[in-house]
């Protein structure tokens, strides 16, 4: 076998190696059992007691949800004001300016809701104490968000009626304190001593061998990246993102760097079935994602491997696979697995600009952002392929004739109707967002903007088209990766994108929490003869089959019209 | 409602301090200990600095080895790719013009030899390296230009191609500029 496909079976046979005991490690800490890293007690106790919080203060999921959206609030006002007056602030080496306000209102928000959309070029956008005070910081809290979420809705199911699912804080803090800061630290570690920055100094230049000057943007970037991916964040420390040689120096820190995104969203999948104490179920939902990741890859890493048709024409040998927009040290097939995993898992970050992939890749870019719960993002992943479990057991109860139930608690309308909004609610925000995006594009190119409508597309065509459908799903997926051609920080992107963000992160979250608290609250009723099993064979086939045809239903025009159109025009 | 929001301004303070000032300077203070103290790592020739090891730079004089193409040129402050689609017309004619600068300087060439990454665009436009096959057949043209001997530049290349990493996986791959400054040492040796 090639060494390229190696590195990548290796890649995920190493992450299964971490995230699985990862998973059974986080069942243990968020049940607070006794683990090895309780030395971390006395630090939380101090953070608790500065914070005046008492974690073990029990709260039901309306309590869970009033601290989740308090304590995002806070974060968006005071990142927002930082990032307008970042250039009056200090830590700004290279004198970048201030963002404006339309930029500042997409870039706090985007990441608030761990998308990690990146309007700006990291080297000049921000500055170095915007790059650690609001970038990384959210990326360590937005992720702790997502993960206390999952426990909340985890708690829920672990006893047989309750109404009290925990404390917000303590998960929260714990997600920080057990998981995120030590591993993060871990990982920047590996990066520093493989060539990524670390210290403070500012740009460096100069002369190269042929005499041209040169200025080199550096910084304090590998404790940022390390948590980017640990985080399924993704925004880069430089505008290239994963593909720059100083985020992302060799095969071995890409290998780190990818098993990082992927350890927690697997490790949440089986941290549920250890929590509630239902293993059998944790394996079948990882069974089912996995099937759906293979999927994706498959035809993935052909399409990438096949090189381009185009170029094929010219007569060149194209036995390396497609590389525009692609790094040599990490070749086609890591970076087609890269750019699985990273729509997926909705981390966002690139090793390989996605606007320059085969057409193929794109259609599968883009269907796993829509999907979006095939591992997932950090404690979102599972939320959101919980609201497709309910309907599956919906549409199961229907066909056997019985009242729907999941784990002991009948499902009724109420529950059936919010997942059947959050179900809805994608769908809507993609297509209605490209949809108008397009209206605009065609009716008005000339409008008078700071960019003109016409000039937002880098791309002519079926592929143009592909690159508004692929913001609005980044946006929706809360993915954060984009075909970066598209010209997008102006007034219209960053307002859109930011309005979507917000919608499609915290409903998405709020909607299943709900769910689970409500279910919680019913009368618990023992399993029978009757009662539909949710963790066999049948159900997870049946699962994965409304995930695919609600997505296909949902999806298949638009993808018709980008994507799988400019794939038959380059094969004809 | 008014007691949460004081319990999330006041946490918000304490892990900034703890994620954002605390979490960075430890890996910074760790990170002096690494080749290039944390600034990314240097190469200097007679006590200058001409370039770092991981960042590509432009090379167009007919004594060098050629890195790939950049969207940037090789600017170190800004790094991007092309974001052309693969349908791109205007993508494709800029393909056809590199193909066909390639053969004008390498007229020895056959059109199938030419490896695809020697005329695309890089990810970042900083890619430091070029496949195996883009350096071997530079050689006869390096070769020329430097009066030097085809089988040395081919060793030369040989010795500075890396495999995969640890034999077994990842793409093999060769720096652009540590071979053209090999060559630079090959040639002054003379």
């Amino acid at each position: 076998m090639n060494t390229e496909l190696t590195g990548v079976i290796l890649t995920y046979i190493i992450t299964l190696a971490i995230a699985i005991p990862l998973g059974i490690y986080l069942a243990k800490v968020f049940s607070a059992e006794k683990v090895w890293t309780d030395f971390f007690k006395p630090l939380e106790k101090f953070i608790y007691k500065l914070s005046g919080i008492n974690p073990d203060q029990p709260m039901d999921w309306k309590q869970h949800m009033k601290a989740l959206l308090t304590i995002n609030m806070v974060w968006l006002i005071y990142g927002f004001f930082v990032l307008i007056f970042q250039d009056k602030l200090p830590l700004n080496p290279d004198g970048n300016p201030g963002q404006t306000p339309d930029l500042a209102f997409n870039t706090i928000i985007s990441f608030v809701v761990n998308c990690n959309l990146q309007h700006y070029s990291g080297e000049s956008g921000l500055t170095y104490l915007t790059q650690h005070f609001v970038v990384m910081f959210l990326q360590f809290v937005s992720a702790a968000t997502g993960i206390a979420a999952a426990f909340v809705l985890f708690k829920a199911f672990r006893e047989k009626s309750t109404t009290n699912l925990g404390n917000f804080w303590f998960y929260f803090v714990r997600s920080i304190t057990r998981l995120l800061l030590p591993l993060s630290f871990l990982i920047a570690m590996v990066l520093t001593f493989n060539g990524t920055p670390s210290s403070y100094e500012g740009k460096d230049q100069y002369i190269s061998l042929q005499g041209d000057t040169v200025n080199v943007s550096r910084g304090p970037a590998a404790g940022m990246i390390a948590i980017k991916h640990l985080g399924t964040n993704g925004g880069g420390w430089f505008g290239a993102n994963s593909a720059h040689p100083l985020e992302n120096p060799n095969y071995l820190t890409s290998m780190v760097e990818l098993i990082a995104q992927v350890i927690i969203p697997i490790a949440m999948v089986i941290a549920f079935g250890y929590f509630i104490r239902r293993k059998r179920l944790a394996w079948m939902i990882f069974g089912v994602m996995t099937i759906g990741m293979l999927l994706l890859l498959i035809p993935t890493l052909s399409s990438e491997l096949g090189g381009s048709h185009a170029l094929a024409k010219m007569g060149i040998s194209q036995h390396t696979g497609a590389m525009e927009g692609k790094e040599v040290r990490f070749g086609p097939a890591m970076s087609a697995y890269w750019s699985t995993v990273t729509t997926i898992i909705s981390t966002g970050s690139v090793n390989s600009m996605h606007d320059s992939s085969m057409p193929l890749t794109g259609l599968w870019q883009m269907l796993g952002m829509m999907i979006n719960s095939f591992y997932g993002g950090c404690g979102v992943g599972i939320l959101n392929y919980f609201i497709y479990l309910i309907i599956a057991v919906f549409i199961s109860g229907l066909m056997v004739g019985r009242t729907p139930e999941f784990l002991g608690h009948k499902v009724e309308a109420r529950e059936v109707k919010i997942a059947a909004i959050i179900t809805l609610l994608s769908p809507f925000l993609i297509l209605a967002g490209t949809a108008i995006a397009s209206h605009v594009l065609t009716t008005s190119p000339n409008a008078d903007w700071a960019v003109k409508p016409g000039n937002w597309l880098n791309n002519p065509g079926f592929h143009g088209f592909s690159e508004i459908l692929y913001e609005y799903t980044s946006s929706n997926a809360n993915n954060g990766s984009g075909f970066e051609g598209l010209g997008d920080n102006n007034i219209w992107w960053n307002v859109s994108t930011g309005l979507i963000l917000l919608l499609s992160r915290f409903l998405p979250i709020i909607a299943p929490v709900a769910i689970a608290g409500l279910l919680a609250k019913k009368k618990y009723i023992p399993e029978s003869a009757g009662t539909l099993k949710t963790d066999t064979l049948t159900f997870s086939m049946m699962t994965f089959a409304v995930i695919v045809v609600l997505n296909a239903l949902s999806y298949f025009p638009a993808l018709a019209l980008g994507p799988i159109a400019e794939y038959f025009t380059l094969i004809k | 409602m008014k007691k949460y929001i004081i319990q999330s301004i006041r946490l918000t303070l304490v892990l900034i301090v703890l994620l954002c000032v605390i979490y960075p300077i430890l890996i910074a203070f760790v990170g002096k200990l690494s080749k290039g103290e944390g600034g990314g790592q240097k190469i200097v020739v007679n006590g200058k600095t001409v370039g770092y090891a991981n960042i590509g730079q432009l090379f167009t004089r007919t004594d060098y080895f050629w890195g790939r193409p950049s969207a940037v040129e090789y600017n170190a402050a800004g790094s991007a790719g092309s974001n052309k689609g693969p349908s791109n017309p205007d993508y494709l004619k800029q393909v056809e013009e590199r193909i066909d600068t390639l053969l004008k300087y390498h007229p020895y060439l056959k059109l199938a030899e030419i490896p695809a990454d020697l005329v695309t665009a890089s990810g970042s436009g900083l890619d430091p390296d070029i496949s195996p096959e883009a350096a071997r057949i530079q050689i006869r043209r390096v070769a020329e230009n430097r009066k030097l001997n085809i089988d040395e530049v081919t060793a030369l290349v040989n010795k500075n191609t890396e495999g995969p990493l640890l034999g077994l996986i990842g793409p093999s791959k060769v720096n652009v500029l540590k071979l053209n400054l090999a060559l630079n040492d090959m040639t002054k040796s003379r």
